[in-house]
């Protein structure tokens, strides 16, 4: 059974994946051809960091990144400190309800954001957090939440009872185990549950179109801009488009396996 | 309702066991229930508090350019909804995008994971680019597919069309739902096959060698043996992606603004220009309850289809 595939099957299989990466790989090419080369689809061209440059310059470019960068670093810290310390009583203090608590957390995320749009929309703006990062802030660390309690918790779960049990008999209390025991254990996951968070936080767009437009606003708003006749400078939207998503591509590619486990709840491992 | 789907979702469990065998719990601190309140009071605000005030703003008359016209309405602004002849047609779009890019994900994702499952060559590389568009922000794959491949003077195909001698087609105006499924489905189709694959791997070689030896063919293999272990992976990408699929915005915010016409109007798009291109917060308000119950209707009916087949596998 595990002899290698016939050639026919690599083929195959390669064919597929460069189709569905291609229109990835257009942008990618087109970022680093000038204006006047991007409509053809010629391979042969001198590379040039015109674009670039053209973007950092026109646009407040660097203020959309900023953007994203505080609003998924702030939204992933807040869901880790509200999460971790939730998972680490679910795991290791479960009360008679930690079950009825898990699944229902994970059931707010199957109400469908339009049927909360308006009122937090109207809260978000009564409140002066429309089109604040804070704001943003706020309903990221809500909406991705039940999957940081969740995975802290799968993680904490995998701690072995011995440990806990020969730390408790020395004497350790709950702090201590907390600290130096589980925190260094559960580390390598935890990062992993910040690492989807914030893959999660940078891609978000119902919320960002919906609630940010110009000092707030994140990557996701500033290219959905392209979509006026602007987006027909195909090198120059090519450029923004890569800048804006290779550094998620990349911790995409890293965390790939916990993304099954992460958006599953475990069910698929 | 929901807790079925959950049920349904993390059903691994063995009956009578919990879902915490790490430690055996001590004595219940404080400190413990301490810990674990924050998370709980900020959800359960999250979950309540806008949700009554949709009910609320869907029962008033609320428009935010007519302020001093307010006032209890009852069912009014459901029935104005429902008399709106974009009302149903949206429901439709919806129903369309989200069985579409279902049945292509969930059928790609199928073929694709048992194509990688194969050891062909660099195929860890390869699955690298399958899934790649999945961490695509969604306005760029929008934008990409509007203008670099479906345009109809520049865009891919035109050109392919061109190259081989035909009319290129405007996608985006002749088929626009086509093209927007097709937009989401490159978003998705990644995301069922990384599921599936991963259970794909996790399947016990031993039963199909053992199937082998039986005389079984490779279909009667797949039929028999891979479907029914993949039945739960299968169910978990339908409802995560169904809830997700609900709420497509920011893909037709970029192509094409639920246009042209009404023709990729879904339920997300209508209720987002009535309540806040038009501002009628009362009759958007309708809309997302009828939303909400919609999500619910769907979950129902998926939950029930896959309970029987859990059920079935927990039963041998």
């Amino acid at each position: 059974m595990n002899e290698k595939a016939p050639w026919w099957v690599g083929i195959l299989g390669w064919g597929t994946a460069f189709v569905i990466f291609l229109p990835i790989l257009i942008i990618a090419i087109t970022a680093f051809k000038t204006e006047q080369d991007a409509y053809s689809l010629s391979l042969l061209f001198k590379p040039t960091l015109q674009s670039f440059n053209e973007v950092f310059e026109r646009s407040h470019y660097l203020g959309f990144v900023s953007n994203s960068v505080y609003v998924s670093l702030g939204s992933t810290i807040a869901s880790l400190a509200l999460a971790v310390p939730a998972a680490y009583s679910l795991a290791f203090f479960p009360g008679k309800r930690a079950q009825k608590i898990l699944l229902w957390m994970l059931s707010t995320k199957m109400m469908p954001a339009v049927g909360v749009l308006i009122p937090i929309y109207l809260l978000a703006k009564t409140t002066l957090l429309l089109d604040s990062i804070t704001g943003l802030i706020i309903i990221y660390t809500l909406i991705n939440l039940p999957i940081a309690v969740w995975m802290a918790f799968t993680y904490f779960n995998e701690v072995p009872k011995e440990i806990l049990e020969a730390a408790r008999i020395d004497g350790a209390n709950a702090w201590q185990e907390m600290l130096h025991l589980l925190l260094p254990t559960a580390l390598p996951g935890l990062a992993s549950t910040a690492l989807l968070l914030v893959i999660f936080s940078w891609n978000e767009a119902f919320w960002s179109l919906n609630l940010s437009s110009v000092n707030a606003a994140p990557l996701t708003v500033f290219i959905a801009s392209y979509s006026n006749p602007e987006g027909l400078f195909w090198a120059k939207l090519s450029a923004a488009s890569l800048l804006a998503i290779a550094p998620i591509l990349v911790l995409g590619w890293l965390a790939q396996k916990q993304l099954v486990r992460g958006m599953t709840f475990g069910a698929v491992k | 309702m929901t807790q079925q789907v959950l049920n349904a979702t993390v059903a691994p469990l063995p009956p009578g066991e919990t879902l915490t065998p790490a430690a055996q719990p001590r004595s219940k601190l404080p400190l413990a229930s301490l810990m674990l309140t924050p998370s709980v009071a900020v959800l359960f605000l999250w979950m309540l508090v806008p949700l009554l005030m949709t009910l609320y703003f869907s029962a008033i008359r609320y428009n935010l350019l007519n302020p001093d016209q307010t006032g209890f309405v009852g069912i009014d602004n459901y029935r104005y909804l429902l008399e709106d002849p974009a009302f149903w047609p949206a429901v439709g779009h919806t129903l369309t995008l989200i069985g579409s890019v279902l049945g292509i994900s969930v059928v790609g994702g199928l073929l694709l994971g048992v194509l990688f499952d194969q050891p062909f060559a660099g195929r860890g590389i390869a699955r690298l680019l399958v899934i790649a568009p999945f961490f695509v922000m969604p306005t760029v794959s929008a934008l990409i597919w509007k203008n670099m491949i479906l345009h109809p003077v520049y865009g891919l195909w035109a050109n392919i069309f061109r190259a081989i001698g035909l009319q290129p087609i405007d996608w985006l105006a002749q088929y626009p739902m086509w093209s927007v499924i097709v937009i989401v489905s490159w978003q998705w189709l990644p995301f069922a096959f990384l599921i599936l694959l991963t259970a794909l791997q996790s399947l016990d070689q031993e039963q199909k060698e053992a199937a082998q030896l039986d005389g079984a063919g490779p279909i009667r293999i797949f039929v028999y043996i891979t479907l029914p272990h993949l039945s739960r992976a299968i169910a978990v990408v339908v409802m995560i992606e169904t809830i997700f699929l609900l709420s497509i915005f920011a893909e037709i915010f970029t192509s094409t603004a639920g246009g042209p016409g009404t023709e990729t109007t879904t339920l997300t798009w209508l209720i987002y220009s009535i309540g806040l291109q038009q501002f009628d917060i009362g009759i958007a308000s309708a809309g997302g309850v009828i939303a909400v119950v919609l999500a619910n209707v769907v979950s129902f009916f998926l939950v029930r289809m896959l309970s029987k087949n859990l059920k079935g596998e927990y039963e041998k």
